[in-house]
């Protein structure tokens, strides 16, 4: 559901409006701090000194899902784990926007023949906008994921889903 | 008004043993409390279900699983050479440590000899992950205490110690840089060097780290006499690594039942005293492994110097077959104690592949010592212990 | 101590009932299962012996039996044994040494849901890694992978 939808006649014009709410959504995402396993080392170290995520307007990490919009699904989700990664995606208030981030969260990642414990993929349980491969992804591939999924923003629309 | 007053100096008098003092003061309803798996002061997804009377812990039931991946499974499935990767997610910040506690174990079922100057570098990488695992402790108990700024610091030595393992093995986090019988690659042009003046750099901001974190008084009073583990206790519960130093015991498996080339090198292993509270409190911990990272430094120098000439891998087939037999070898992670169990049928997969690590018997020493703490302290002693979930979990 | 001369010490104060095996690269004393909670606390409690320290307890699944590995250490004297104690498959049921060493309170759980092996007298038996709805146990052998798990492929 969109900020506006269905409450005025379809020919109302939203461009500048659109322009204005993506620029500002695109440029501040707040992650919540939710990391799994081994690629959660690779985030923190994206939001230290030398990657400095803060250069593309995501460096505040929140702890409460609530005052967050971006969830970086760092790592292996297990079966157990599932149900758990579910709630706190519902409790994220809206918009927000998820990345997989590394393997695991893509597909289930190297457990993903053997291993009788590990979900095969995040998209499983929740929607995902962003896919980004690697185990683990290096800064910068999480930080092109970051660009990918600020351009997906700007396409949005305040009228339509 | 004047009640209140009085209530309100009652409570700012109340500074150190606030638990024993407030138990006797207030006694409510115990409630039951989830803490985790997701929550800002976890080490990952380790879910505590805390029974406590307001700030004050009664009972501490840890549930762990939530990143049980059935690595001991995948094992079973797998022939020897292609679970070397595996090992790298059992401790991801100490994967190097964890490739070489592997390769040895298998070294030994199969009767394998390793060439000099690849125990050598084996030594090399695992000391330099001992120093970056570390250094990440060190910046997690600074968010754990409030501190921001020591993580900064800590990853931006670590992120060097990073650029020294990718232009050895490629990778930043996950190495499988160890093979059975060696090592993958021989150093790179420029590695010996590098390494050197690091090891001159990171001298020098230990010093700085000591000034800005391990001695300054808040976080001091934040860390002595908090979390308090007896020696006996931790024997008890099967604690190993700078957990079981810090509480005074002098036991290294570097020194007490040596391997690879450590019996050549020289260095101390540093030991919780009780400087600033108790012997085995949260400080005694920390300071353990800011030590380590000297003596680590000591070593990785002295084994640049005497790295030999040589082949780096012995000459290991594709697919081999270990005699029937059965092997424990152990091995010192930065966590803790690394064992592996591996039973051998004469097929190229191992039969069973049991994985003991530090953290998870580290872990289960928590709840004995948390009874009658409060809330905060509770996330300063198990930051102290600096337990690793799919360690615990596999 | 080596595990030869700790087995003889052993045999003096226990006597029959327990078997050695001069296995090169792992030594181990075969106990039965009714007499390992007798044999642990020799060991723990003897001062020459003092293994004060359970390294490592598991389980593996043989083709004939479920055998549990008990790896224990004394800090004090710095020597180490590794005890087998062999139980049926289609009861497996060992005691509990959890009030020997408190470490073994969490090996024995893990052994309990990955393996189904009882250990009588535990304080604590339930799953430990695996969710508490689980079926089966996956370090048998035998074990089938389930297609779903709460709806989920698996």
């Amino acid at each position: 559901m969109s900020l506006i939808e269905n409450r005025f006649n379809k020919n109302l014009i939203v461009t500048s409006a659109d322009y204005f709410i993506n620029w500002g959504r695109a440029n501040s995402l707040w992650p919540v701090s939710f990391g799994l396993a081994c690629c959660a080392i690779e985030m923190m170290a994206t939001g230290m000194a030398r990657y400095d995520i803060a250069r593309f307007g995501a460096e505040a990490f929140r702890p409460s899902p609530r005052q967050a919009d971006l969830m970086i699904v760092a790592g292996t989700i297990t079966h157990k784990m599932a149900s758990r990664v579910k709630l706190i995606y519902e409790q994220m208030s809206e918009p927000k926007y998820v990345m997989a981030m590394g393997s695991c969260a893509c597909s289930g990642g190297p457990f993903v023949k053997h291993s009788y414990a590990v979900l095969k993929g995040a998209d499983l349980v929740i929607p995902v906008d962003v896919y980004i491969p690697g185990c683990p992804p290096r800064p910068e591939a999480l930080l092109e994921g970051l660009m990918k999924l600020q351009k997906l923003i700007r396409q949005k629309s305040i009228a339509k889903k | 008004m004047s009640e209140k007053l009085k209530l309100d100096n009652r409570s700012t008098s109340i500074v150190k043993d606030a638990a024993s003092h407030m138990a006797e003061v207030v006694v409510g309803e115990e409630m039951l409390i989830n803490m985790g798996p997701q929550h800002p002061s976890t080490h990952g997804v380790l879910n505590k279900v805390l029974k406590t009377d307001g700030e004050i812990i009664s009972e501490v039931f840890p549930q762990i699983g939530y990143l049980h991946r059935g690595l001991e499974k995948i094992a079973e499935k797998l022939n020897y050479h292609q679970f070397m990767p595996y090992t790298d997610r059992i401790d991801y910040l100490a994967a190097m440590n964890c490739n070489l506690a592997y390769a040895m174990a298998i070294e030994k079922l199969a009767a394998i000899e390793v060439p000099k100057r690849a125990e050598y570098i084996r030594v090399i990488m695992a000391e330099l992950n001992r120093i970056a695992t570390h250094l990440v402790f060190m910046g997690t108990m600074g968010l754990e205490t409030g501190a921001w700024t020591p993580i900064v610091y800590g990853f931006r030595e670590r992120e060097e110690i990073l650029d020294l393992f990718e232009m050895t093995c490629g990778q930043r986090l996950t190495y499988n840089y160890m093979r059975i019988g060696g090592v993958s690659d021989d150093l790179p042009n420029g590695f010996v060097d590098k390494a050197r003046k690091f090891c001159d750099v990171l001298e020098k901001k230990l010093v700085e780290y000591n000034n800005l974190l391990s001695y300054n008084q808040i976080f001091i009073d934040r860390m002595a006499k908090v979390g308090v583990l007896p020696a006996d206790l931790a024997v008890d519960y099967g604690v190993t690594g700078p957990a079981l130093r810090g509480s005074g015991v002098k036991w290294d498996l570097r020194k007490n039942e040596p391997y690879s080339v450590y019996p050549e090198l020289e260095f101390d292993i540093p030991v919780g005293k009780g400087e600033l509270g108790k012997v085995g409190d949260a400080w005694d911990r920390y300071m353990v492994r800011m030590r380590e990272i000297e003596q680590s430094i000591r070593i990785v120098r002295q084994a640049l110097d005497k790295l030999p000439a040589g082949d780096v891998r012995a000459k290991v087939g594709r697919i081999f077959k270990p005699a029937q037999g059965e092997v424990y070898v152990r091995a010192e992670n930065p966590r803790g104690e690394l064992g592996f169990y591996v039973v051998s049928d004469g097929s190229a997969n191992p039969y069973r592949l049991k994985i003991r690590t530090g953290s998870f018997n580290n872990l289960s020493a928590v709840p004995p010592i948390s009874k009658g703490m409060m809330i905060s302290d509770f996330v300063i002693t198990l930051g102290s212990f600096d337990v690793v979930l799919p360690e615990i979990d596999r | 101590m080596t595990a030869n001369v700790i087995f003889e010490k052993l045999r003096a104060r226990f006597g029959e009932g327990i078997e050695f095996q001069d296995n090169s690269l792992l030594p181990f004393i075969k106990v039965r299962p009714d007499s390992i909670r007798k044999v642990a606390d020799i060991l723990r409690n003897n001062p020459d012996l003092g293994f004060d320290s359970l390294m490592c307890l598991t389980a593996v699944d043989n083709p004939a039996n479920f055998t549990i590995v008990y790896f224990l250490f004394s800090m004090k004297h710095q020597h180490k044994v590794t005890l087998k104690v062999e139980t049926p498959k289609d009861n497996p049921n060992v005691p509990t040494v959890e009030k020997i060493w408190s470490a073994a309170n969490w090996f024995e759980r893990e052994v309990y849901d990955l393996f189904g092996v009882k250990f009588d007298g535990h304080s604590n038996l339930v799953r430990i890694m695996l969710p508490d709805d689980w079926e089966g146990y996956p370090l048998r052998k035998d074990y089938q992978y389930p297609a779903t798990y709460r709806g989920l492929p698996l």
